[in-house]
């Protein structure tokens, strides 16, 4: 789960990371009282859950209050990159001298966690990373030991920083560091961490991803989640326990498993078909979460036919069936549906699907099953 | 001979009083698995899978009791991270986690702590490990298999089910079938694994299912240059899946450039790896 930016920056300021004064508006006199509130320049900021929002146009600076109110109205209701912006950030200007990066991430090629530092901040640091993966200075921080100061120290070596500015980025680095350990971040960034013209040094802008399967010991992280960015498909989907992206392509896919689900999406592409999307209706899968999959995925515009393939070993396919069943009764004529059951009470599951007297393409792999249902999606086949 | 688990394996299952963990003992049973004991803490003294499992409530009483020299756990995600923990200070060698949704941060706390112990833990939310004909450590569905030279490791669950399958229903036999988890963080990788079926003398080749994300694929290419002389055949899921997105396993994230299934693809051609482009096809890429 991403935090938005005020989010992260509200976990900072909890552990010691200076950060701009400011709040968050979802109108434009909001946004006015706000820049009032503070006094002299501000900057407004569109909070949304992807990059790019610079280029974009959703930050702005603003000298006085009506300004800033004109800029909240601006950027209120704009989209950054097909996301509506429903909140901004209005917090004081700064005067920057420099921009630094500092991150704490997860490498898994170790199973450890390390802190980057860059004297390149405020660029793309993944372009940095492979461009000149030099300027990046990272360290492995021992679970059991925490970040030293040592460690602090080469960082702020790498990247060039004053003497005068060691004792200040030790701090903020090991803020940094507890805010990752203390809410099972798998990722805490400060991109820019900016020294201000008055000699500070201050995170201007923050993200921090949350581990979702750590939110069942941060009640009070779960209840951040904001879901106002998710599609509604997307919102369906996580109702019904589903892991599921679209990507707009003809044919629709329901598999157990996301390595399976994936190797379906493959197989589709092999044959010449396109997959609409990536659908993992997980383990032990029960009769409603097939139904409310097929019930997505058939609910989809621009959705020619349907492939569903499951492989059986804690999920039983006759249960599987039974889902069909039901989601077929719910959405009666809909589009054609390959079906692919093996495993499991495969026979059993076999046989519901026959007794429906629903017309279904049953097939024996999932090379014929996907063969079938490119014919199909492609006029190729009659049901 | 098979890696890791065979008919000399004294298997302990960690949350046997559970619903998936009792369901799947009987399974493992029923294969022919040796399961000597269970622990589920406070129910100590009793009887599990129709009186066929004593249950212990600590790890340590049941390996005094049975010996066992195996455990596989089934515990839900929160408590998982203390029963992996447990198992290893009682000295038990071979620790499979089956429990899905452990915490990255408990496993860099595990995996920092394995380091300096002789331990293996495979997993987590992974399938287990299958060595057929003589023993199941795991939910891998066991009619599927059948004994041979092929040795399978994997980062995922349903899809190795797949691939077996296509070599079963071809005739041609595994030694052990390895899932060792899709997290992002998990106890062996993929080249742990191949050393193993280097080393193992029942094993002729090796198919390899990786999956995008990461960088163990990249590893084991690497190594399979440098150590591997059994011929190995490999299928990468995600071709179709774009970068940036999510794909279910907290593993399969694309980052950057890095990780596609395109790179992998190409790092395993690069050392003479044969490339399936679909599961069906990873029987015809084995040498007869």
């Amino acid at each position: 789960m991403r935090l938005q930016e005020y989010q992260s920056k509200s976990l900072f300021a909890k552990h010691g990371i200076p950060i701009p004064q400011g709040g968050v508006a979802a109108t434009p006199k909001e946004a006015r009282r706000i820049a009032q509130d503070r006094g002299g320049a501000v900057a407004v900021k569109a909070q949304v859950l992807v990059g790019g929002r610079g280029k974009a146009g959703g930050v702005r600076l603003a000298d006085t209050p009506a300004e800033a109110e004109e800029a909240a109205a601006a950027i209120l209701g704009m989209q950054v990159r097909e996301l509506p912006v429903r909140q901004v950030l209005v917090e004081e200007a700064m005067n920057i001298r420099q921009e630094i990066y500092l991150g704490t991430a997860v490498d898994r090629s170790i199973g450890q966690a390390v802190m980057m530092a860059s004297a390149e901040g405020g660029v793309d640091i993944e372009r940095v990373a492979r461009d000149n993966p030099k300027a990046i200075k990272r360290v492995v921080i021992d679970p059991f030991l925490g970040l030293s100061n040592s460690q602090a120290l080469a960082l702020a070596k790498v990247i060039g920083l004053p003497d005068e500015y060691h004792h200040a980025f030790d701090s903020v680095a090991r803020g940094l560091y507890e805010v990752f350990l203390a809410y099972d971040a798998l990722l805490a960034e400060i991109n820019p961490l900016v020294i201000t013209g008055e000699g500070e040094l201050m995170a201007l802008d923050g993200k921090v991803v949350i581990d979702d399967n750590a939110l069942f010991r941060h009640p009070e992280l779960a209840q951040m989640r904001d879901t106002s960015e998710e599609t509604p498909a997307e919102r369906e989907a996580r109702a019904a326990d589903l892991s599921y992206v679209y990507l707009g392509g003809e044919i629709g896919c329901v598999v157990n498993g996301a390595g399976l689900a994936m190797a379906t999406m493959d197989v589709i592409k092999f044959f010449g078909g396109v997959p609409a999307n990536f659908l993992d209706v997980g383990g032990g899968t029960r009769a409603e979460q097939v139904a409310a999959a097929l019930h997505l995925v058939l609910g989809t515009p621009g959705t020619e036919a349907v492939l569903l393939n499951i492989f059986g070993g804690i999920t039983r396919c006759d249960e599987v069936a039974r889902g069909v069943v039901t989601a077929l009764e719910e959405i009666d004529p809909c589009a054609p549906l390959v079906v692919r059951l093996v495993g499991t009470n495969e026979s059993r599951g076999r046989e519901i699907l026959k007794d429906s007297g629903y017309r279904l393409i049953v097939a024996d792999t999932l090379a014929e099953a996907a063969r079938q249902v490119v014919a199909v999606a492609e006029g190729e086949l009659e049901m | 001979m098979a890696i890791l688990v065979d008919q000399d394996t004294r298997l302990l299952v960690q949350g046997v009083t559970g619903h998936e963990g009792e369901f799947h003992c009987g399974q493992m049973i029923a294969y022919g698995t040796q399961v000597v004991a269970g622990v589920t803490p406070g129910k100590g003294g009793q009887w599990a899978c129709d009186g066929q499992v004593p249950v212990f409530d600590t790890v340590e009483e049941a390996r005094a009791a049975t010996g066992a020299n195996a455990s596989i756990v089934y515990v839900p995600a929160p408590s998982a991270p203390d029963a992996i923990l447990e198992a290893a200070a009682a000295g038990i060698s071979l620790i499979v986690c089956i429990t899905e949704g452990v915490p990255v941060h408990d496993m860099i706390r595990i995996s920092a702590h394995f380091a300096q112990k002789q331990v293996i833990l495979i997993g987590p939310n992974c399938p287990g490990i299958l060595s057929p004909s003589k023993a199941n450590v795991g939910i891998i569905p066991g009619h599927i298999a059948i004994p041979g030279p092929v040795g399978i490791v994997s980062r995922s669950g349903t899809l190795t089910y797949e691939v077996i399958h296509a070599l079963t229903s071809r005739g041609i036999g595994q030694s052990t079938c390895v899932g060792i988890g899709g997290d992002p963080i998990v106890g062996t990788s993929f080249v742990e694994i191949l050393e193993m079926f280097e080393e193992d003398p029942s094993t002729e080749q090796v198919v390899l299912i990786g999956e995008i994300g990461g960088n163990d694929e990249e590893r084991a290419a690497q190594f399979i240059a440098e150590r591997v002389t059994k011929p190995v055949v490999a299928f990468v899921a995600g071709r179709t899946a774009p970068p940036g997105k999510r794909m279910g396993h907290a593993g399969a994230i694309i980052e950057g450039d890095s990780g596609t299934a395109m790179e992998k693809i190409a790092a395993f051609e690069a050392v003479g790896v044969r490339v399936a482009e679909h599961p069906g096809q990873v029987p015809d890429l084995m040498i007869h």
